[in-house]
């Protein structure tokens, strides 16, 4: 009986966790129900995930209205895959999240955090498991909406401006993305996405397709931080309070890279972006610009967090280059990297967030001699580091070599080159919290062990595990993205 | 059709790119917030003003109407709308938080501020 309801189950319950929480108003009732909620999440989004892999897409229709009428619920091979990356984040971080919480923010924030991060929780669901276009935009302002608060919610006040630009920056990417929705709409008069993909067979004039193609690509790109449109990123990620940076490098920019993928790939098509307009070759050199640009800056930061936050956006760089590759073996790496990524960045924030909580900051000359005083913790940075750089044994590997296999199919060596040694650039910021962390002396003399705590420890290194775990063990990650690429190449023709 | 027939993309365009000029070119939070406002509007009417037959009623079947206006385009900017109102009620709020804690809402003056110790906590 309630099977058949998951899908809507999946958005409904952190959605309805959230009012809740508000209107009980304490802190730790919010904690409970948030973890709660974030593991019935990850349960609901397996489940899903398997139904998938037994039996196929799951199609389900809100208030039992019928396709393309009312609002589909669409769970296939692809979003099943983003909502359990998503979920699985939500539940690491939630518990998490307590201990971080309650150095960060003063006591009577706690059950408002909570909300938030439940609402954004239901956002990031919503956008990947909606069929409906219109929807995909509602959830993507819950989820933007929430964000703007937790980011608000950081410490240093520079948090608040960061926030600020982030809201502007936001919601032109939105308003963007709903422009050309309303465009499809104009041509087809349907918002579903699947039907959208039927009729825009069937139209003959392609000028107000290709224009909403364009603001589609903006707008979207804008929520993922595609290279020119990234300035919002390493602000936000660096003042968010410290959990929140974990959930949003993991999952936030994630869900957007779907909502790409989903429209060039499954409404568009592959014909009209990658053989009618050259969007292939703007993918690939905005994102070798980013990733070698953005892996440059990287470098000279001298704050852990925004070092890793330029990071991001290199990292996403890899993503956007193995869509713009578009074969099997860059699609693969491009989704893959979205797990693996979002696995790695996930276990780096979470454990800067313990130095925060033990050292007070993130800069990079009050980490001297980390290595010392919280040994686990500069491990921790250290593997997932090495999963950044892509050595092999590392998550990172393993999508780095199917983007390089991508880029050796079309034949382009020059491309390979610049994969490597964009990765000897992150070695080199790597190298530089190697350095301040095991090479120097602690500032203060009174140098004692001085670890985070184990709430805290234990799902930062269950995800520093799994960054490792899924670079040895590839097969259930690489099963699911071959099964979403497969889906992804073989949806429209 | 003639350029009067496309009128009332005109005046969406028009509003679409002031609302965003007023976005990029204005330093004052205040003002870029209300340029956000006008760029969302120009949506409301994309959306809006083509579901609009001349002559058209609502969509109820009856013997002595036959054209018909479309009404889901009200009900989705209706929603949009909603969605509006909160943006701009967040980052009004945030714009306060932002004057308690700088005393300015210039972009400028609070990017100086900020600029005097690079680096955050």
């Amino acid at each position: 009986m309630i099977g058949g309801h998951l899908p809507a189950l999946q958005v409904v319950v952190p959605l309805l966790a959230a009012p809740l929480m508000l209107l009980v108003r304490r802190g730790i009732f919010a904690w409970l129900l948030a973890v709660a909620v974030s593991w019935t999440a990850l349960a609901i989004a397996l489940a899903l995930a398997f139904t998938v892999r037994e039996s196929g897409p799951i199609s389900y229709a809100i208030g039992n209205w019928p396709p393309p009428w009312g609002i589909e619920y669409r769970v296939d091979a692809l979003n099943s895959f983003v909502l359990v990356l998503v979920s699985l984040v939500a539940a690491i971080v939630a518990p998490y999240a307590r201990a971080s919480v309650a150095a960060e923010l003063p006591r009577d924030q706690h059950y408002l955090f909570f909300t938030m991060y439940s609402l954004c929780l239901a956002g990031l669901l919503g956008i990947t498991i909606t069929g409906d276009a219109f929807n995909l935009f509602v959830f993507l302002e819950i989820s933007s909406l929430s964000t703007y608060v937790l980011i608000a919610l950081g410490r240093n006040r520079r948090a608040l401006l960061a926030a600020y630009q982030y809201l502007v920056l936001g919601t032109i990417g939105a308003t963007f993305y709903i422009i050309g929705v309303g465009l499809l709409y104009l041509m087809t008069g349907t918002l579903n996405l699947a039907d959208l993909a039927q009729r825009l067979r069937e139209v003959h004039e392609i000028r107000p397709v290709l224009a909403a193609l364009a603001f589609i690509t903006a707008g979207v790109g804008l929520k993922l931080a595609l290279f020119p449109l990234h300035f919002w990123l390493p602000n936000a990620y660096t003042y968010a309070p410290s959990a929140i940076t974990a959930f949003l490098a993991a999952s936030a920019t994630k869900v957007s890279v779907y909502v790409l993928l989903r429209f060039y790939f499954l409404v568009f098509g592959v014909p009209l972006v990658f053989g009618r307009l050259a969007m292939a070759e703007v993918l690939i050199a905005l994102s070798v610009i980013a990733v070698v640009s953005a892996s440059l800056v990287a470098v000279f930061q001298r704050d852990l967090k925004r070092m890793f936050a330029y990071s991001s956006v290199a990292q996403i760089g890899y993503v956007t280059l193995g869509m713009g590759l578009a074969n099997q073996a860059g699609l693969t790496g491009a989704v893959v990297h979205l797990f693996n990524h979002g696995l790695t960045k996930g276990a780096i924030f979470l454990l800067l967030g313990g130095v925060a909580l033990r050292v007070g900051a993130t800069g990079l000359q009050r980490v001297a001699g980390l290595g010392r005083t919280m040994p686990l913790t500069s491990f921790g940075i250290v593997l997932g580091g090495m999963s950044l750089i892509g050595i092999p044994g590392t998550a990172g590997f393993i999508s780095k070599w199917h983007l390089v296999l991508g880029a050796i199919e079309h034949g382009y060596w020059s491309l390979v080159a610049l994969i490597v040694a964009s990765s000897l650039i992150a070695l080199a910021y790597v190298w530089r919290f190697v350095e301040t962390a095991y090479f120097r002396v602690p500032e203060s003399s009174a140098a004692t062990r001085n670890e985070a705590p184990a709430s805290m420890l234990i799902p930062a290194w269950i995800m520093v595990g799994g960054c490792v775990y899924f670079g040895i063990d590839t097969g259930y990650v690489l099963d699911g993205a071959r099964h979403a690429v497969e889906f992804l190449l073989g949806g429209v023709r | 059709m003639s350029l009067a027939g496309h009128y009332s993309y005109w005046v969406t365009i028009f509003l679409m790119v002031a609302g965003l000029y007023i976005v990029i070119a204005r330093g004052n939070l205040v003002k870029k917030l209300i340029g956000l406002g006008i760029f969302q509007t120009s949506v409301y009417l994309l959306y809006i003003a083509p579901g609009k037959l001349i002559g058209g009623t609502a969509p109820i079947l009856a013997a002595s109407f036959s054209t018909y206006s479309n009404p889901l385009p009200h009900v989705l900017i209706l929603t949009a709308i909603v969605v509006g109102v909160a943006t701009l009620a967040l980052g009004l709020a945030i714009v306060v938080r932002i004057r308690e804690a700088y005393d300015s809402i210039e972009e400028d003056e609070i990017l100086d501020m900020d600029s005097v110790g690079e680096e955050g906590g």
